[in-house]
């Protein structure tokens, strides 16, 4: 096993892929000699040939469109778009044609495409960079929504999402790119789509939460165990859609109170869904309303405003603190 | 003359004509070398598009049809093109390209559950490369650049040809994908047939390009301007345009000026809105099957007893279509459902359930 960061699990895990199977091609902006703006990339181009690993011109609808063209015969793009606040230029290719695929052709085709991208607060980036539109993706029927929290995750879950029949979209936070190493196997393992993690067991109130804001969840989790004593069950739901709903649910009966805490901004997004979900299969088991710790519905803040933009510890906090004293 | 670059069209911005309208060969050096079989095959599949574009036309109006854009007018464009590839390259149709579809192996019973709205109308046979029609109207030529890589990866002789109007010549897509396909050197077609209008809106509001066939320029791609009424021309450049592909020399736009005697589509649009019937009269007189079957005529490959049979041939073709798909059992929620993924997810498992108890009562 060797340590690795998220950046380079990910790398790994599309070498991995490349490897095992001639139909994956990987293409992108500056994803060649380049080897990605975040070097997600690295080295593939020279390991692999310029006929698995390429340049596109800068035009994300033409990538988006590229990669359904490969799809339908029979290849597996794994296509990057280089910041996701760039992904309503290839929105049409994603959202109505991807995932369309397999109901217009009566199941004659399918659009195995991976569209991954890097996206997420907290590194100030420039505008239209770091927005979180996850949610925007988790309406869109018959995508699968993939975000990872750490590095062995992200190998899992990449080599699932090549491997899967489905167009998924796989959002890589730029902010765990390389905050921190963690063990990662060398070879082949994959981590189903659609199934979340217990990341931290407990049995007085639960964060459901994914990506850089498992990170978030887990400190408050320390700091009101530490405060108050009370026992905190962190999901880290590794996908958004499908959405592991079960495990959230079996959570929530157990410990009769929850936080969703999310990036993105409050309304109809990711934790409105989970909320709702919860009210309609577990409303008996709660002793207080789920809250939602979210950024404001503003669009994504320039750099000067960005950290107190974002949820962060005192705010997920404050939030335990509430349901917990409800 | 190979094809040109269209900076070499447009000194002389004539389109490419090899019949002229009265049916004689105009330019003899050009004449595809096709046999009289083959001849008379492409009038055969004009005169039955004619006949089951009137029939489909009147379907509509019965209320026995849903969505439909007539096509005559536009035959040799469609027909020629289609004519000119074979069955191993692929089609990436936009709306009122059904009949390439059907000519290419589409059954025309499916053609018409597409256009009821039915899942059936879109189960594309194996072996028959096509896709169903776009309806964003340039997305299908970023797509059609993807599977044309495809081709070229695996050193495969086929092309990919994507169909679309003028209107979607606005539109990025279309670029992008020309610009895509120049540099990857790529086996693709786009085939714009400019029939004058995107629904109402007259070329010259389109662009302020003196046509279509320039815009190749900009994506370094080849091109050419051609009469879409002639259905020789037509499948001259398709086929030079299908060589220029397999043989490593990319891709090549082809700008076929026509026009759809019709509306643009039979829900509502009314073209004396926006077109005389001086024009539509012009037009006519450049009318594909007039045209092509004077040129047969005159060698004695076509007469008034052919025509008949194939009127005949069209019109039980269309009703034992149009019987086979009211055969169809209607269209269930529950199958829409088990399109969305390979595996369903638990939610979906349960929505379907819902759905299966609706549709057992």
């Amino acid at each position: 096993m060797a340590q690795m960061t998220m950046v380079q699990a990910i790398t790994d895990a599309m070498r991995v892929e490349l490897k095992r199977d001639e139909t994956v091609l990987v293409f992108g902006e500056d994803v060649g000699k380049n080897g990605g703006v975040f070097r997600a990339t690295e080295g593939l181009q020279s390991e692999f040939g310029e006929q698995r690993v390429f340049d596109t011109p800068l035009a994300e609808s033409g990538i988006g469109g590229l990669a359904v063209g490969l799809s339908i015969n029979g290849f597996r793009p794994v296509a990057e778009i280089q910041f996701f606040g760039f992904v309503f230029e290839t929105f049409d290719a994603i959202a109505s044609q991807a995932t369309r695929m397999r109901y217009r052709s009566g199941g004659r085709f399918h659009s195995p495409v991976t569209f991954r991208s890097p996206f997420g607060g907290g590194v100030k980036t420039p505008e239209l960079h770091a927005d979180s539109l996850e949610g925007l993706m988790l309406q869109t029927p018959g995508l699968k929504v993939v975000i990872p929290s750490n590095p062995y995750d992200a190998k899992g879950l990449l080599i699932s999402a090549i491997r899967d029949n489905d167009p998924v979209v796989f959002l890589e936070h730029m902010k765990l790119y390389r905050s921190f190493r963690q063990e990662v196997p060398e070879g082949d393992y994959a981590i189903p789509l659609g199934k979340a993690n217990v990341v931290k067991e407990g049995t007085d109130v639960t964060i459901i939460t994914y990506g850089a804001m498992v990170h978030t969840s887990l400190k408050a989790a320390e700091e009101i165990e530490k405060a108050r004593g009370a026992k905190v069950e962190v999901i880290d739901l590794r996908t958004i859609s499908p959405l592991d709903i079960d495990t959230i649910v079996e959570s929530v009966k157990k410990t009769n109170r929850a936080i969703v805490v999310q990036e993105a901004q409050k309304t109809s997004g990711v934790a409105a869904e989970i909320i709702t979900q919860i009210n309609e299969r577990a409303i008996l088991h709660l002793e207080a309303p789920v809250l939602r710790i979210t950024a404001p519905d503003t669009v994504y803040p320039f750099a000067q405003a960005e950290d107190v933009w974002l949820p962060d510890v005192k705010r997920v906090v404050d939030g335990l603190t509430q349901v917990l004293d409800f | 003359m190979s094809v040109t670059t269209a900076v070499e069209q447009t000194e002389n911005n004539a389109p490419l004509q090899i019949l002229a309208p009265d049916g004689t060969v105009v330019r003899p050096d050009l004449m595809p070398n096709l046999s009289d079989d083959e001849l008379r095959e492409l009038m055969r599949k004009m005169v039955f598009t004619r006949v089951w574009d009137q029939r489909a036309i009147s379907l509509n109006r019965q209320g026995r049809l849903g969505f439909y854009a007539p096509v005559a007018g536009q035959e040799a464009s469609m027909i020629g093109s289609e004519g000119a590839l074979s069955k191993e390259d692929f089609i990436l149709p936009s709306y009122r390209d059904i009949p390439q579809m059907v000519w290419h192996g589409f059954p025309m019973h499916q053609a018409f559950l597409y256009s009821r709205g039915h899942i059936e109308g879109g189960r594309i046979p194996e072996g028959v490369n096509v896709l169903m029609p776009q309806i964003i109207i340039a997305a299908q030529c970023t797509q059609a650049t993807g599977v044309a890589m495809g081709y070229k990866l695996r050193g495969e002789k086929r092309v990919a040809i994507n169909y679309f109007g003028d209107g979607a010549t606005s539109q990025g897509d279309f670029y992008e994908g020309m610009n895509y396909a120049g540099v990857y050197k790529l086996p693709v077609i786009f085939f714009s047939q400019n029939n004058g209008y995107a629904i109402s809106l007259p070329f010259e509001k389109q662009t302020a390009s003196e046509n279509i066939a320039v815009k190749a320029v900009a994506a370094g791609i080849a091109s050419e301007r051609i009469d879409g009424m002639d259905i020789m021309a037509v499948y001259y450049a398709v086929l030079k345009a299908k060589e220029r592909g397999v043989n490593g020399e990319g891709a090549t736009l082809i700008e076929a000026m026509t026009y759809r005697y019709g509306p643009h589509t039979m829900a509502g649009d009314d073209p004396t809105r926006y077109r005389t019937g001086e024009e539509q009269s012009e037009w006519e007189l450049r009318d594909p099957l007039i045209r092509f079957r004077k040129f047969l005529e005159a060698k004695g490959l076509w007469n008034e007893k052919d025509e008949e049979a194939v009127i005949e041939e069209a019109k039980k073709a269309v009703a034992d279509a149009i019987k086979k798909a009211d055969e169809a059992p209607k269209m269930k929620v529950s199958e829409l459902i088990d399109c969305m993924f390979e595996t369903l997810p638990p939610s979906l498992e349960e929505q379907k359930a819902e759905y299966l108890a609706k549709e057992s009562k």
